[in-house]
């Protein structure tokens, strides 16, 4: 047989499993059930608007607040552990490893039940509240790592341009450290944006009041008052809408930002 | 070319003290000494081409007159402020210090106009409409006026080190350390750089130059300063030094460079 001949039967023979495989599927699947339990409208016009207006909303704001105090306490701890400050860098080395070794369930556990009943202590905005501590705590230390990466990447020249111009550190970190970093970090920190956005369903075990559920909150109460998955397919599709356009977004920007490297 | 005028108190300090005086000068890196005792100075005025072979030192005693390395041993002094003293305001000096860097270190984020006005309105605490107009005089000088909204990623190396020429003079410094401005220039850019370079030294200004151009040492140099081995081996009028060496280290460079 020749060469070119046995490749176009390979090939055909693969096609072919494949077109089985799809067509006993189809065949094969209780297509009734899946409708009725995964892909019913009545339920899933049941849980609008309160998915979006509720629900999605808080995602996005949970995400928001949890990924500025990630940035903010990230920065800071990152700025310690590049000081020439022993006691700061023990310090911020110390939280970093050991926040990046904790599952952020046991951490959000600690804020919204132990610290609790042990100081008779409310976190502001409730088990929500804490939380979204909880979370602040944990992605600043990933986001620690990756702002230090950030400012150990730029340039060594570009520190002692500024200083040879008699800038001061303060200034020199501010207008010409940190945007060249932040720009070389854009596409983990956008990672840690998206991982953060899912990370919010994890608030789900902190047990929430009616009108601070998020997404998974939301559509398991859903799914288990209506004994029907659909608003679990609804909230997966919402939490796409929420992620998909952001990193699109950021691919933008960071073709926008090559412009000034 | 607009002239630049000189203020009235770099004069009143000339008298006073050199531009530079480096005294007993060490600089060890670990083990290794890159400095073994260097006495240096530069006058008011004066252009010094200090040449030698990579790894002499001549670098590290360029950066050591603002203190980018810390020297190990010695005293520098900068208008007869002692800038190794921790009391000294090390910014405030650096701002009379103008330094052109081998690899030029433009911002790269920020457009040409934002990266010769930064340090006017950080350091000098200069008004915006002031640091601005000070920028488009000193973009005009290098002969690139029209580059003021380019980011220096679309500017050719040459053009590159002309604006950071020009940011270095926008602080207004009483002297120019230039660290091998032009080597890191395809062969053709050179020659503007340097153009530059012999208008600043034709106005007056200060300057330390560590180069491998010696067509321009000879040309602009009112002294050239051969070190090799961490030490100044000599030093003199650049026709009697590149001309008429005395030591044999300086002749085997200069035969190998010429």
């Amino acid at each position: 047989m020749k060469r070119s001949t046995r490749r176009r039967l390979t090939q055909g023979v693969l096609y072919a499993v494949f077109a089985a495989v799809v067509v006993f599927v189809l065949l094969a699947a209780d297509w009734a059930t899946i409708r009725a339990y995964f892909f019913n409208l009545d339920v899933a016009m049941g849980v609008f608007p309160e998915i979006v207006t509720i629900a999605a909303k808080n995602t996005v704001v949970y995400t928001a607040i949890a990924f500025v105090g990630g940035l903010l306490l990230g920065l800071l701890l990152a700025l310690m552990k590049l000081s020439p400050v022993l006691p700061y860098r023990w310090f911020a080395t110390g939280y970093i490893e050991l926040f990046r070794g904790l599952p952020a369930l046991l951490v959000i556990f600690g804020f919204a039940y132990a610290i609790p009943i042990a100081f008779q202590w409310r976190a502001p905005g409730g088990n929500a509240g804490a939380g979204l501590i909880a979370l602040i705590i944990v992605s600043s230390a990933y986001i620690a790592e990756t702002i230090r990466a950030g400012i150990e990447a730029v340039p060594k020249g570009q520190v002692e341009a500024a200083r040879s111009l008699g800038m001061n550190g303060p200034w020199t970190m501010l207008t010409v450290i940190l945007p060249q970093a932040f720009r070389i970090i854009t596409p983990p920190l956008t990672n840690e944006l998206v991982i953060l956005i899912k990370d919010t369903s994890l608030l789900f075990i902190a047990g929430m009041a009616i009108g601070d559920r998020e997404l998974t909150t939301f559509s398991r109460d859903a799914l288990t008052s209506q004994a029907n998955a659909t608003p679990l397919v609804v909230a997966a599709l919402l939490y796409l809408v929420i992620t998909l356009p952001l990193t699109q977004l950021v691919a933008k920007l960071e073709r926008h930002n090559k412009r000034g490297r | 070319m607009i002239p630049v005028a000189h203020p009235a108190s770099a004069a009143a300090r000339s008298t006073a003290a050199p531009a530079i005086e480096v005294r007993a000068l060490c600089k060890n890196f670990g083990t290794n000494e890159v400095l073994k005792g260097i006495d240096f100075h530069v006058d008011h005025g004066e252009v010094v081409c200090v040449i030698g072979p990579s790894g002499s030192g001549k670098s590290t005693l360029l950066r050591c007159v603002n203190r980018l390395e810390e020297p190990t041993t010695g005293t520098v002094m900068v208008e007869g402020v002692d800038i190794t003293d921790s009391e000294t305001d090390l910014d405030a000096v650096r701002t009379r210090i103008g330094m052109v860097f081998q690899q030029f270190n433009l911002f790269p984020h920020l457009s040409v106009l934002k990266n010769l006005t930064l340090a006017q309105q950080r350091a000098k605490k200069r008004g915006k409409a002031e640091a601005i107009e000070v920028a488009h005089r000193n973009l005009a000088k290098v002969g690139l006026a029209e580059k003021a909204d380019a980011f220096p990623a679309q500017l050719s190396g040459g053009q590159q080190q002309r604006v950071a020429i020009a940011r270095a003079l926008s602080m207004d410094p009483d002297m120019m350390l230039f660290d091998e401005p032009t080597s890191a220039l395809d062969p053709e850019l050179v020659g503007d750089v340097l153009e530059v370079m012999k208008q600043l030294a034709r106005e007056g200004m200060t300057m330390m130059v560590v180069t491998h151009e010696m067509g321009f040492a000879r040309e602009v140099g009112d002294r050239v300063v051969f070190m090799d081995g961490g030490v100044v081996v000599e030093q003199g009028k650049p026709e009697d030094v590149l001309g008429n060496p005395q030591h044999e280290r300086t002749k085997l460079f200069l035969s190998k460079v010429l």
